[in-house]
Order: structure tokens, then sequence, then C-alpha cells
């Protein structure tokens, strides 16, 4: 067993392991915890694929963004998970039935399939050989020149998210006292201040 | 020696886990985001190991803009369950009957 195939074992079990974990994993917590790890060893599958800029996007935008964003959810809302997970005894035969139904299906899909003969002629970029460029520097050649349009618009797709996700959360509270500055500009010294004569011993 | 068969399966483990995850969690939201998460994994680890075995690029590009979608999903769907939990007080998917549909 070459080092390359005991990687691969490591890596895929681990991933598949810490799946497992996610969905069954009594604390949501460790849920995302368990979802880090499957990033992680999924990144360790791409990285022996030899897609390592994928992998560093895996973990970089995964783990550092999406999962830490998971977290911050989990950790910010005030919820009983204890009787949400109620009823996972009910749900866990049906659930078990139709993963493996799927993955019976998914199998024969897999055992019966082959490429076209001509699949070898439709690649639109060829991959250049590891002396012409590596990985990172193919990838950057082909996403800022063929595929300008489409990364622009997942940026786009970036940008709505982000706008989106603050038009949904953002609370004007009204019982608070602001700030406004307009109102602040137009005091007028004259009318901000009234000079009152009192008389001695009288009073207002 | 590590063949496509090998890749395609962890994938297909990874998917059918994800979908087992949304069908043992009915009420926890969370956990049914995370599972989806699994799942464009999965997608993810198809599309690169195709890439990787025909020797074509596009692959890996095209897992570069499903990150980004699952990404930008990933923070809506957040935003959504934040704003459900300020309006209801819980997250419990079964309880999601306002709008009687």
């Amino acid at each position: 067993m070459t080092i390359t195939l005991f990687a691969f074992y490591v890596f895929a079990a681990t991933a598949i392991g810490a799946g497992l974990l996610v969905v069954l994993a009594r604390n949501p917590v460790h849920s995302v915890l368990w979802l880090i790890l499957a990033f992680f060893s999924v990144a360790g599958l791409f990285v022996l694929m030899g897609a390592e800029y994928i992998a560093m996007l895996l973990a970089i935008v995964y783990v550092g963004a999406v999962a830490v964003l998971f977290l911050f959810v989990v950790m910010m809302l005030d919820v009983d998970f204890v009787e949400l997970r109620s009823g996972i005894a009910n749900y866990l035969p049906m659930g078990a039935l139709i993963g493996a139904v799927l993955l019976m299906e998914l199998g024969m899909a897999y055992g019966h399939w082959t490429f076209a003969g001509e699949a070898g002629n439709l690649l639109q970029s060829p991959t250049p050989t590891l002396s012409e460029a590596d990985n990172t520097y193919a990838l950057g050649q082909l996403i800022y020149t063929d595929y300008i349009y489409l990364f622009q618009a997942s940026g786009l797709i970036l940008l709505v998210a982000m706008i989106g996700a603050i038009v949904l959360t953002l609370r004007h509270r009204k019982d608070i006292k602001r700030q406004s500055v307009v109102a602040q500009m137009h005091r007028d010294p004259a009318k901000a201040m009234e000079l009152k004569d009192v008389k001695p011993g009288q009073g207002l | 020696m590590i063949t496509l068969e090998h890749y395609l399966g962890v994938a297909a483990i990874l998917f059918v886990i994800g979908i087992f995850g949304i069908f043992v969690n009915r009420k926890n939201v969370i956990i049914i985001l995370m599972s989806i998460e699994l799942m464009l994994l999965a997608v993810n680890v198809n599309m690169v190991a195709f890439s990787v075995h025909l020797g074509d690029l596009v692959g890996q590009v095209f897992t570069l803009f499903i990150l980004t979608v699952a990404a930008a999903e990933a923070a809506i769907g957040l935003a959504i369950l934040v704003c459900f939990f300020r309006n209801r007080g819980t997250i419990a998917v079964e309880d999601v009957n306002v709008m009687k549909g």
C-alpha cells in the first residue's frame, strides 16, 4: 500500500465519519466542529487529486467563513436543542431506509456507467502539464479570461447575499436614543437659550 | 492506485449522509443547513474528481462557482433563521406554518 493510497483512505474515512457525526451529534456546536473536520478531510482529498487551489479555497472559505458563521449562529441562538432532537428515534429508520435506497441506486448507476468514446476530444480547456503551469496559475489563467463574466456574476451573487443578510437581520430599534445630526445642525443659539431676569427674593 | 471510482464512492456516501441528515433532523433547521452543505461538498468532490480524471480544468472552475453559491446560500439561510428566531423564539421547522402553505 503506497502512502498516497493510505492517505486517501485516511481522508475518506475521516470525511465520512465526520459527516455522519454532523447529522447525529447531540450538540449542534459539536455538529459544526465535525463539519469543519469533514471540510478539512475533503480538502485533503482535493490535495491528493492535485486540485490544491480548490483545497485551499475550501479551507479558507468553508472553514474560515461558512463554518464560523454557523458556529456564531448556533452559539447566539438560545434554543433548547434537546427538545429539537426529541423525534429523532422515529425518523431514524425512515431516513436510513431512504439513504440505503439512494446509495444503492447511486451504486447501480456507477456500476454500469462508462465514459463516452469521444469524451477525450470534448475537453473545453485541457489541464496544462505541471511543468507548464501549476494548478493555481492555470485556474487563474482560465477564470480571468474565458470565465470572467461568470466570475463577476459570482461576485455579484455574494454582494446580493451580503446585502440580503444585512437587510434581513438589521433591526432599527425605536426605544433607544439616537443622535440626529440634522436636528443638531439646525439648532439656533437664539432659540436654544432664554434669559430670565429673576428678581431677588421672588423667583420665577 | 486511487481511481475515479474511489472518489465517486466517497462523494456518493457523503451525499447520502447529507440526505439522511435532512430526514433525521427534521426539527433542527441548523442541522438541515449543515446537511445541505455536506451535499454540496459531495457534489464538489464529484466535480473535481471528473475534472482531474478527464484533464479538463473547467470542472474546477465550476467548483469555485458552486462554492460561491453555497456560501451565499448559507449566509442567507442563517440570516432568515436569525430573523425567524427573533420573531418566534424557536427554530423548530415543524412550527413554520405562519403562511399556512
